[in-house]
């Protein structure tokens, strides 16, 4: 097999020729570092490479993967690749997203505010990847503090979509999504506030899975809105996606949101046929505000899950329709408690000039941070503000149950949901700088997810005009791995999710 | 619901970002919109539904209260603006 057909190929495939020796860790990394190199300048899908720093992570797996080899070989009973637990990614790179604290790595989420930051410490999910033998391929980009939905928010420039460079990626793990759909890297880290992982793999025709609140730990993930942020992942397939979750997952004691679960993996229940599950629909989700090639791409899509034995429900989220007024007072209220700490005293941008320590938070926050993130500073300082907190916050927090409630409700008529990710294709840069408003609205059958906590996926199914098309999977807290399932089986039966894009430069067709 | 110039400066200062006259409109007119779309919320029967704050408040867990870091000040420190001596360096607020 040529280097290019295997490092385009799955993760597990990629997982098991580095175990068995066929190809070296160095050379795969290097293979994904020259395409960077050859199609970042117009793609912009990282903010930080360092080509020497990951060739000595890959060296250094090289040199584990073969004492792990030569000790198994021989063995009849040996198994055809590493150490199930310690080292199932020894070896494959992995792009993260800019937000994950990696020490010696800069660390910028997107913005000015964290130019120079090299973090000194790894966030958790840093520690899993480096546990299980992964290579840190570089800082993919994203939207300044996780906040946009096309990342044109970065301070480090827009990420173009590798199916068409007009056209934004997504966002805000737009740099992660492009980064995969383009072939510059096997698999990538994402968040997801309101859709950061979703929307850009529908726009970017790859696989994305959010997990449920509470499954990855948030430990030196640069925080956004924490009752909301959840960490998750991009690769070429579900079955891939399952590969990273079971390295991801975990209680940490350094999040005490992280839950302790026993949960069987998430390949579990891979190659279990559909047949008998009940797939909700929410018919509110295929209104005038749907593009109808993206509304009909979902429905096909649906017909092949009821090919394969679903049965498929008419569900009510009638409480989703207010999901993003509450969502857009209910993630500024929480980022402007946590960016409270960019206050140019112990990290991050110090401004040049200032007569006093207000002045010296002032200016050097008015300068780290761009427009969007100020805007959602103001309006979460306004409504958690004395006079209107209750008619915003407390509000939004109820509306909030209402939209938990819904789906609680469903779920006892569903095994899971399924409907789309966006209501549009991926807009062109700079259509929506007129307004902030206009981009929120892409997030409308995204955001309801998050304010329940509960799982998502997005998955390619088919294009509208050219551009590729996500079908959402929904499902009840923990139950990632019926998602996976789901989502595998369909990819069993289309191609969609094999289709790449032309023209990447230093990337063959 | 729109904002007046002076409760973007209000919340500005609320929210320690220092703002140029030439950002003030804009910033009045954004507002405004984002709020005009909370203010949505306000048509919605939530009488008796209790607020959630987070979608695990029941399994929030409590850890030991034992000291677990281990002295990195000197890491920590490389990434400030300003630092002396192991102190972090701001302007003079006790005169």
């Amino acid at each position: 097999m040529s280097l290019d057909s295997l490092i385009d190929g799955t993760l597990r495939g990629l997982a098991g020729a580095l175990a068995r020796r066929e190809v070296k860790a160095a050379e795969v990394a290097g293979a994904f570092l020259d395409r960077i190199a050859a199609a970042n300048p117009s793609l912009n899908c990282f903010i930080t490479v360092d080509r020497e720093r990951c060739l000595a992570e890959a060296a250094s797996a090289d040199r584990w993967l073969d004492a792990q080899h030569a000790r198994l070989v021989g063995h009849p009973a040996a198994p055809d690749g590493p150490d199930a637990v310690s080292g199932r990614l020894a070896g494959v790179p992995i792009a993260h997203k800019d937000i994950f604290c990696a020490e010696g790595w800069r660390t910028t989420a997107g913005s000015r505010m964290l130019e120079n930051f090299v973090a000194p410490y790894d966030a958790q999910v840093i520690t899993r990847f480096r546990d299980a033998g992964a290579v840190h391929l570089g800082r993919a980009n994203m939207d300044e503090f996780a906040m946009g939905s096309s990342n044109e928010n970065s301070y480090f420039g827009p990420v173009r979509n590798p199916w068409d460079q007009t056209r934004v990626p997504g966002g805000s793990s737009g740099g992660s999504a492009a980064a995969v759909a383009a072939g510059l890297a096997p698999a990538a880290t994402g968040t997801d506030t309101g859709g950061s992982i979703r929307q850009p793999a529908a726009w970017c025709g790859v696989s994305g899975l959010k997990p449920t609140y509470g499954r990855v730990s948030r430990y030196g993930m640069i925080a956004f809105a924490s009752s909301l942020d959840q960490a998750g992942a991009f690769a070429r397939c579900a079955d891939d996606l399952a590969l990273l979750l079971d390295v991801m997952a975990g209680h940490d004691v350094r999040d005490a949101t992280s839950v302790a679960r026993q949960d069987p993996g998430f390949a579990s229940l891979l190659g279990q046929p559909l047949r008998g599950l009940r797939v909700g629909v929410p018919r509110d989700w295929f209104g005038p505000g749907l593009a109808s090639g993206i509304g009909d791409a979902v429905q096909v899509a649906l017909a092949e899950l009821q090919r394969q034995g679903c049965t498929l429900v008419d569900i009510d989220l009638p409480a989703s329709a207010h999901a993003i007024p509450a969502y857009y007072v209910i993630a500024p209220a929480e980022a402007s408690s946590n960016l409270s700490r960019f206050d140019g005293v112990r990290f991050g941008h110090r401004a040049a000039d200032y007569r006093n320590l207000d002045e010296l938070y002032e200016r050097s926050r008015a300068e780290g941070f761009g427009p969007e993130v100020k805007r959602r500073i103001l309006i979460g300082s306004y409504v958690l503000s004395h006079g209107y907190y209750d008619a915003y916050y407390l509000q939004a927090q109820k509306v909030r149950r209402l939209i938990a409630e819904d789906f609680t409700r469903a779920f006892a008529q569903c095994d899971l949901i399924a409907g789309p990710v966006t209501p549009t294709s991926a807009f062109t840069l700079g259509a929506c700088n007129d307004d902030p408003v206009q981009m929120y609205l892409e997030d409308m059958y995204t955001i309801p997810v998050n304010l329940a906590g509960l799982p998502g996926m997005s998955v390619p199914a088919g294009f509208d005009q050219g551009l590729p098309v996500g079908l959402q999977l929904i499902g009840p807290w923990w139950q990632e791995a019926r998602l996976l399932q789901v989502a595998h089986a369909y990819q069993q039966h289309t191609d969609w999710h094999q289709f790449r894009p032309v023209g990447v430069p230093g990337v063959a067709a | 619901m729109s904002l007046s110039e002076d409760d973007v400066r209000r919340v500005a200062r609320l929210s320690r970002l220092a703002l140029s006259a030439g950002e003030l409109p804009r910033l009045q007119q954004d507002l405004s919109r984002i709020l005009d779309l909370a203010g949505q919320l306000q048509a919605i029967d939530t009488r008796g539904v209790a607020p959630m704050a987070h979608p695990g408040a029941e399994s929030v867990a409590l850890r030991p209260d034992v000291v677990t870091e281990s002295d990195r000040r000197a890491a920590y420190q490389a990434v400030a603006p300003q630092v002396q001596d192991g102190l972090y360096l701001v302007p003079k607020v006790i005169e």
